[in-house]
């Protein structure tokens, strides 16, 4: 089993904060293997952005993602840039208002979930930067790539202190979007 | 003894941290280094662990200061290290040899990043392979060990302090921004886990006297400590067994370089590691060292999937180069590739090593993206 797993958009969103939670949660909780890469520019807000997770029961071997099976993009830039990488099939992720351009056609290919997910962030904790872990709620919730209960652990070790039961209830809020979708 | 971070137990971390917690758990005790992408996550981990084991991290004015305070570091009885990229390493080379000279045990790490100067800071290469081995002037010999993987930095680094120690000898660790940025589960042992070797230390004041001599017959004279009681003189010259300057005598010369040599070269066996995939039966052999490694099982897992018997040779240890078995591979085999991120570097060693017996082709890729799996097999399959 070898799932491979793309997050993107710009720095500051917490694109590369994600993947280094899911693969903590994957390596640390659920004793499988894992690897996070990550690219970005030199700037540390506002450039583009791109962390990768490899997870798989065997050690892996090449380290970086060729089709992802899952994807997250948080831009205009990533969504155009990388769409077309993704796995026929793959489960995709878009933060709605930040991609108004979207190809329609190839999407018809994937299981596609467009959401605001800024403003559902915003709505739930008053923090839109908890955009990037609501999201891993929503990615956890409907691939079941980990646990519930590995993730949560995983946000409890990797989030700033003191900000633990904010991303928690960001990360909830995930879970039930992706149980509506499910129904 | 607490260590501040958790052991016997699994982690996610960056192949930079594996590498400061396993210098640690080595048991090194003095960090002296200057801030460099990609290496720069080294030295953080170190200003917060050193404190809290009693031990020094000290950011010093450059990396030609940084080395030189791990040699005075280590010839006061600290395991010693600094960590450095291309552009800093160049600034090493003086004093590496120096340490080489002088059979300073210290850890050398250099995370490779695309160069040449200032370069590519935060991308991956493996344009240092060269400079690792023969970056300082003069005849020498030192030891250089190149991980693929988060677990091996971590694993590697504790036996580049063990190599360091037993060979009184510097040993370079070289690593790339890819294996230094990523994260990967990595098992940290627990310190009754980890077999640590120490330095030899002179049992009486005959082999004092001699910090440069041979007593044993193994090439490795003890080591003595500054301010434990014996008088030692250190330097850079030629010197005698006795340590003392003798700068034109041929005999002194070559008597102390080549038992720097020996003392390396006669205990290859021990120091050169690779490992092997698929390879018993191969037809293509694929040669790789360092992060390329990973791309290559895969392109060896698809090639085989399309009936081409190729297989992997990886190798751990880079210096000193085993000559003779690549040889013993060349007649094996019908055809060696060496793919690396550089425009030829292994690929020479292989070559010489091939010594005719089987074509060797290099597949170089420069920019600062790694090889990808397909990009090898389409070599192959042409």
């Amino acid at each position: 089993m070898r799932k491979e797993v793309l997050f993107s958009g710009f720095g500051g969103q917490g694109v590369i904060l994600a993947s280094v939670i899911l693969g903590r949660a994957a390596a640390v909780y659920e004793g499988l293997h894992a690897v996070q890469t990550q690219s970005y520019g030199p700037e540390s807000r506002g450039g583009a952005s791109r962390a990768e997770v490899v997870i798989s029961d065997e050690p892996i071997d090449y380290p970086k993602t060729l089709h992802p099976d899952y994807a997250v993009f948080f831009s205009q830039e990533a969504y155009s840039k990388y769409l077309h990488t993704v796995k026929e099939g793959a489960t995709v992720i878009v933060e709605k208002d930040l991609v108004p351009h979207r190809d329609l056609e190839f999407e018809k290919k994937l299981n596609v979930i467009a959401l605001p997910l800024t403003e559902i962030a915003e709505e739930t904790t008053g923090l839109s930067l908890t955009m990037n872990i609501l999201t891993l709620g929503i990615l956890v919730g409907v691939t079941g790539i980990v646990s519930r209960d590995s993730i949560e652990k995983a946000v409890r070790d990797a989030v700033p202190h003191g900000t633990e039961e904010i991303n928690l209830k960001a990360l909830r809020k995930g879970f039930e979007i992706a149980e509506n979708l499910k129904s | 003894m607490r260590y501040p971070f958790p052991v016997g137990k699994s982690d996610f971390i960056q192949g930079d941290e594996a590498i400061a917690r396993a210098a640690i758990l080595a048991g090194c005790r003095f960090y002296a280094g200057y801030p460099i992408t990609p290496a720069s996550e080294i030295f953080e981990a170190m200003a917060l662990y050193m404190p809290l084991v009693d031990g020094v991290s000290i950011q010093m004015e450059d990396e030609i200061a940084s080395i030189a305070a791990i040699i005075g570091a280590s010839w006061a009885g600290a395991k010693a290290m600094t960590a450095t990229s291309g552009p800093g390493f160049s600034l090493m080379q003086e004093n590496l040899g120096y340490a080489v000279m002088t059979e300073t045990p210290i850890v050398v790490v250099d995370v490779q990043r695309g160069g040449p100067s200032t370069g590519q800071p935060t991308l991956p290469a493996q344009g240092d392979i060269m400079q690792s081995i023969w970056g300082t002037h003069g005849d020498h010999m030192l030891i250089v060990l190149s991980p693929s993987t988060v677990q091996e930095a971590f694993d590697f680094t504790i036996r580049a302090f063990n190599l360091a120690e037993k060979y009184r000898t510097p040993v370079v660790l070289l690593t790339d921004a890819e294996i230094a940025h990523m994260r990967e589960r990595v098992y940290i042992p627990k310190p009754e886990e980890i077999e640590l070797i120490e330095r030899k230390l002179p049992q009486n004041e005959e082999e004092a006297k001699l910090p440069f001599g041979d007593p044993h017959g193994d090439g490795v004279p003890p080591m003595p400590i500054f301010g434990k009681g014996y008088r030692t003189y250190v330097t850079g010259l030629t010197h005698d067994e006795r340590g003392r300057p003798r700068t034109v005598e041929r005999e002194v010369h070559e008597r102390l370089i080549k038992r720097i040599f020996r003392k390396i070269l006669d205990h290859k066996d021990e120091i050169i590691s690779y490992d092997e995939f698929m390879l018993e039966d191969a037809e293509i052999a694929i040669v790789t060292t360092g992060i390329v490694s990973r791309s290559a099982v895969r392109a060896v897992k698809m090639l085989r999937e399309k009936g081409v018997k190729a297989g992997l040779l990886k190798l751990n240890t880079i210096w000193p180069f085993d000559f003779d078995y690549i040889e013993e591979l060349a007649e094996r085999v019908r055809k060696i590739y060496v793919p690396e991120m550089n425009l030829g570097q292994l690929y020479h060693l292989v070559k010489e090593g091939a010594n005719g017996k089987a074509e060797v082709e290099l597949i170089a890729k420069i920019g600062g993206e790694v090889h990808t799996p397909m990009e090898i097999v389409e070599r192959v399959v042409g």
